[in-house]
């Protein structure tokens, strides 16, 4: 039997009938259409399906989209204002965070929640937030200097940073 | 892979949770924090016919310190154990194993009441109970965790039976739990706890066997004043961990050990 669920993604109201068994990530890739949400594992171990859930980061490939009912979803497509990139999407960029690409919106997801949590995280408390998020291409020093970045921009704290996200704003 | 058929169904109380499991009988299954269940339907290694999904039930979630006990309800989520400051208070060692169970996304949505059902060799929180003689509560008894993990993936609760809360003792002297890892996400390959109460030492072994372990002869080694390095010689006494894709019996039985004595030792 199908079932009714209403969500809310990336700040639209969205309304479908779906099977139970429909998993989050395909519910958003295949019935919203946003396929920014990647699937990269049959074993909730990978990240890539990494999304905030009421702002929290959750594998949407470990979650039913029933189980999403009147949830708040944000993706990697909900990060950018006005084609402004989000902090994370351009020290990503800036820094090198990516080669093939498969595995980053999971980890600017989860780095996403890390930064809400912690707005001034370590070399190590980016390793232990990102810690169930694999790179199969293994940037995983580019991905946490990206993160160090995104935070700096974030919270203005250094001044090479603040130049830096001047320098975002004028490209 | 895509999970197989099932209904589904939210129960908003404990009774009609236990109602939809009876309707449904053996073929039903609880739906918690989904991150064992989920990943066993997508590989098809479970197939239920119908969830019931009980995290609407309110209060389930709850953690509070009555008398000289904890009670960390069934849907108290990982991350909550892990930053909640009565847990740190009361039994810090379990707010330590919870911020390092699996990762920030699997802690946000797991729960003490989903690892405890699901009984696995290699959760952490079932050592915890069991060497602290927690009792395991559910809306039809109260189960003594020494009673509880029977087997591999193996405790008494009968199909309409649902788990509705952890009650621990208040314990906060020395502790420490290790739990050895090749990565930062995986489960234990082994861990080791130990946590002094009541004058004396408890100490729990995780994956070194089909159930958590109470390691009793170290325990013992340490009270008739035995030096910490000889009485975590007895951490492997009777035990027959089967091996597996990271370690070989004979390599767990060393790392129980070594383990235990580091537990010892850095607990504070
Ligand atoms: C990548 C990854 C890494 C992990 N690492 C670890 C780790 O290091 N250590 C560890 O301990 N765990 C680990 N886990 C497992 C995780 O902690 C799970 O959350 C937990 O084992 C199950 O809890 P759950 O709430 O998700 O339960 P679910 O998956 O929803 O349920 C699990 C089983 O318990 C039953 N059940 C759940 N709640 C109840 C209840 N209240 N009453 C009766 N039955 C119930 C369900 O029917 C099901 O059979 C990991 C998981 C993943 C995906
Ligand atoms: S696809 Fe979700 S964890 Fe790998
Ligand atoms: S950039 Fe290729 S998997 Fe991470």
């Amino acid at each position: 039997m199908k079932h009714k669920v209403a969500t809310t993604v990336n700040g639209h109201p969205q309304e479908h009938e779906v099977e139970p068994r429909l998993l989050l990530v395909h519910y958003l890739r295949d019935v919203v259409g946003l396929t920014g949400t990647h699937i990269g594992c049959d074993t909730s171990q990978c990240g890539a399906c990494t999304i905030l859930v009421d702002g929290k980061a959750v594998k949407s490939c470990t979650m039913f989209a029933v189980q999403a009912e009147g949830k708040n979803l944000t993706t990697i497509e909900g990060l950018a204002h006005d084609g402004q990139l989000h902090p994370l999407q351009q020290a990503f960029w800036d820094e090198h965070g990516l080669q093939c690409g498969y595995c980053t919106p999971g980890f600017i997801m989860a780095a996403a929640y890390l930064l809400a949590q912690n707005p001034n995280p370590t070399d190590d408390d980016i390793r232990k937030g990102l810690e169930g998020n694999l790179c199969r291409c293994t940037g995983y020093v580019n991905i946490i200097k990206s993160v160090k970045s995104a935070a700096a921009m974030m919270g203005g704290a250094t001044e090479k940073a603040g130049e830096r996200a001047a320098a975002a704003k004028r490209s | 892979m895509i999970p197989a058929a099932f209904e589904y169904s939210h129960a908003t109380s404990v009774e009609e949770a236990s109602k939809l499991l009876d309707k449904y009988g053996e073929d039903a299954k609880v739906l918690a924090g989904g991150h064992s269940l989920i990943p066993l339907m997508r590989l098809r290694l479970a197939q239920p016919k119908a969830l019931v999904d009980i995290n609407g039930i309110k209060g389930l979630e709850n953690i509070e310190v009555k008398g000289s006990k904890l009670h960390v309800g069934a849907l108290a989520r990982h991350v909550d154990i892990n930053n909640s400051h009565v847990v740190k208070d009361n039994l810090p060692i379990l707010a330590e194993v919870a911020g390092e169970v699996g990762d920030n996304q699997v802690r946000n949505m797991g729960t003490m009441g989903g690892v405890v059902a699901h009984a696995d060799a290699a959760g952490d929180y079932p050592t915890i109970a069991l060497m602290l003689d927690a009792e395991v509560v559910t809306n039809k008894r109260t189960i003594q965790a020494k009673d509880f993990f029977k087997d591999l993936f193996t405790t008494p609760l009968a199909v309409n039976e649902i788990v509705t809360e952890v009650v621990f003792p208040v314990a906060n002297g020395p502790h420490k739990y290790i739990k050895f890892r090749r990565r930062l996400f995986d489960w234990a390959i082994v861990g080791a706890a130990a946590q002094k109460m009541n004058g004396g030492w408890r100490i729990g072994l995780t994956n070194v066997g089909p159930t958590p372990v109470r390691a009793k002869a170290v325990e013992d080694a340490l009270h008739s004043g035995a030096k910490v390095e000889e009485a975590a010689q007895h951490a492997s006494d009777g035990l027959d961990p089967s091996g597996d894709l990271r370690a070989s019996p004979e390599y767990k039985k060393h790392l129980a050990r070594v383990l235990t004595r580091r537990a010892i030792e850095q607990a504070g």
